[in-house]
């Protein structure tokens, strides 16, 4: 088949819903494309690792506890399946990880603001993970077939995160003056971060149009943020706390809410590395990696030894 | 009989305070299967934590919860022993503290589930599958250290210094422990057995010194307890009496 025939052909299967698999021919800009799309949310789940790990030594009671180290624990499970998802497309566990410690690779800016009070992680909990699922639970129809296949495990695992920081808001919402004001103050802070964690505006999204004609994406930046808008007004409700936004108001023409400007010089400067956490993040990351090496370096060693024994043994 | 309190929160207090320091790798392991091993194996100690220290809230009566038992308890009333709350150090200290700790918890509690109490022998039971496991993973890393590089070999070898002089304390019968159904001191022999067989594979050795350091048990701790309450305890401390 000619190079033209072979992207017909694929058009074909994505338009009829078939899934790519890792054997299946592709055109090159679609592997870049889940490569650089898949590797940066495996960063995402392992530098998000950081600004909830920051709280554990200090959960306010051992249920707490132990909820928040069981759901970091499940971030780093996502990040194997995902760096296991990156890996059919013929890119190392090593090189993406490489690719991260240089500053070639992205992941989500959302992990580049502190986690200040215990309210945060609660609120990182509903807003953070909320805003992640409404992309997840895109991604499970994904093109790419691993990718979908493990969006599936990470979306069940992912709402009931959700629902475990919701939970934890409400309790400091019924509680104490100052836990209702450490609340409030950590819904204020992660809000706007959490809206633009959608990204640009579709008008400014430059990777936008070819991942929706692959389906790779289904739906679009803006589509999603509204639709995260939406729940949020509702939920907060029940919270008896407010979004910081004098602009939300609903909308009956669109039936939806009209909300504020996100603060887009505020998001580039933390998109380009200039956000409160952006240094410490990379840095804890590469620390981790480096006093780790010799780590691998015995395990391999150790391995190699063992393999030869064994040869040695049989002959 | 029933077991004391103290020898309860002595339990209680071992799996919490070595529960934390594991704690501490989360997100910063040195490959992710590892960061994740390490966690759980944290989150196994801290429920086997909440189980005695839950029963221990029964026995005190009154207001007393899990929490207040970890959280609302001073320094001196600590009862864990010393190697739970030395310093995480390297994957090579880790990783040894870890087979030290769990060796000998997996010999206490395989002779805890005859126990009188059957709260305490039904904890027990219930702890020994993941004890078991800790007691697989930890020897597979002192093997792999010891056999692996020069480097590996020489920071287990210096974990080995460093962690040998708390290990005669886990032996060393305290008041609580006199009326207890199983004499630590009786494990001594069986625990060093099991260590020795895995450092003939790791191709290390047991120093010849016993340990000298304990105090744990009695309440005299190292100087690193106090920051461990200091940071696990204060949000309880900052809003008393709150619901989280």
């Amino acid at each position: 088949m000619s190079v033209h025939d072979l992207e017909k052909h694929f058009q074909d299967k994505i338009d009829q819903e078939t899934k790519i698999e890792p054997l299946d021919w592709m055109p090159e800009a679609y592997r870049k494309t889940n490569i650089r799309q898949i590797s940066q949310h495996a960063h995402s789940e392992i530098v998000g690792m950081l600004p909830e790990g920051n709280w554990i030594s200090r959960a306010p009671s051992l249920k707490r506890k132990a909820i928040l180290l069981a759901k970091v624990q499940d971030e780093a499970g996502h990040g194997l399946y995902l760096y296991s998802a990156c890996e059919t497309l013929g890119i190392t566990r090593e090189e993406t990880i490489n690719d991260l410690h240089s500053g070639r690779a992205k992941y989500s800016s959302i992990f580049n603001y502190p986690t200040l009070t215990w309210a945060d992680i609660g609120a990182v909990g509903w807003l953070v993970d909320g805003a992640a699922i409404m992309n997840q639970v895109m991604l499970t129809r994904t093109s790419y077939g691993p990718y979908a296949r493990a969006m599936v495990r990470i979306c069940k695992e992912e709402s009931f995160h959700q629902r475990q920081g919701f939970e934890s808001l409400l309790v400091l919402s019924k509680g104490s003056p100052e836990q209702k004001a450490m609340c409030q103050d950590a819904i204020n802070r992660w809000w706007w971060p959490a809206l633009m964690m959608f990204g640009p505006r579709d008008t400014e999204s430059t990777n936008s149009d070819q991942s929706m004609k692959w389906k790779i994406k289904r739906k679009t930046n803006d589509e999603l943020r509204q639709q995260f808008v939406d729940m949020c007004v509702e939920q907060v409700k029940l919270l008896g706390m407010t979004l910081p936004d004098p602009h939300l108001k609903w909308n009956t023409d669109r039936n939806h809410y009209d909300f504020g400007e996100i603060d887009w010089n505020e998001f580039w400067q933390v998109v380009k590395g200039n956000g409160p956490c952006n240094k410490e993040r990379l840095q804890a990351r590469k620390q981790a990696w480096e006093e780790g090496a010799w780590v691998r370096e015995a395990a391999a060693a150790h391995a190699t030894k063992k393999q030869k024994r064994a040869a040695a043994y049989a002959a | 009989m029933p077991a004391t309190l103290d020898y309860i929160l002595h339990l209680a207090d071992n799996a919490l305070i070595l529960g934390q320091r594991n704690a501490e790798w989360c997100g910063h392991g040195p490959v992710l299967e590892q960061d994740i091993a390490i966690s759980n194996i944290s989150l196994d100690l801290i429920g086997q934590a909440r189980s005695f220290y839950q029963y221990a809230a029964e026995i005190k009566g009154g207001d007393a919860t899990e929490d207040t038992l970890a959280y609302l308890r001073h320094e001196r009333e600590f009862r864990n022993i010393l190697l739970v709350e030395q310093p995480k150090g390297d994957w090579a200290y880790t990783t040894l503290r870890q087979f030290f700790f769990s060796t000998f918890q997996l010999l206490l509690f395989q002779r805890l589930i005859t126990h009188p109490d059957e709260r305490i022998a039904a904890i027990a039971e219930k702890s020994i599958k993941e004890v078991n496991y800790h007691v697989r993973w930890s020897s597979e890393w002192v093997v792999r250290l010891g056999d692996g590089t020069e480097e590996s070999r020489a920071r287990l070898q210096q974990a080995v210094d460093d962690s040998w002089p708390f290990v005669n304390e886990l032996f060393q019968v305290e008041n609580f422990e006199i009326e207890s159904a199983v004499q630590v001191n009786e494990l001594q022999k069986v625990w060093t057995e099991k260590i020795q067989a895995c450092f003939t594979e790791a191709g290390m050795e047991i120093p010849e010194t016993a340990g000298a350091r304990s105090g744990g048990k009695k309440g005299i701790h190292s100087e690193h307890l106090g920051y461990i309450l200091a940071e696990m305890q204060y949000l309880q401390r900052s809003y008393p009496g709150c619901e989280w």
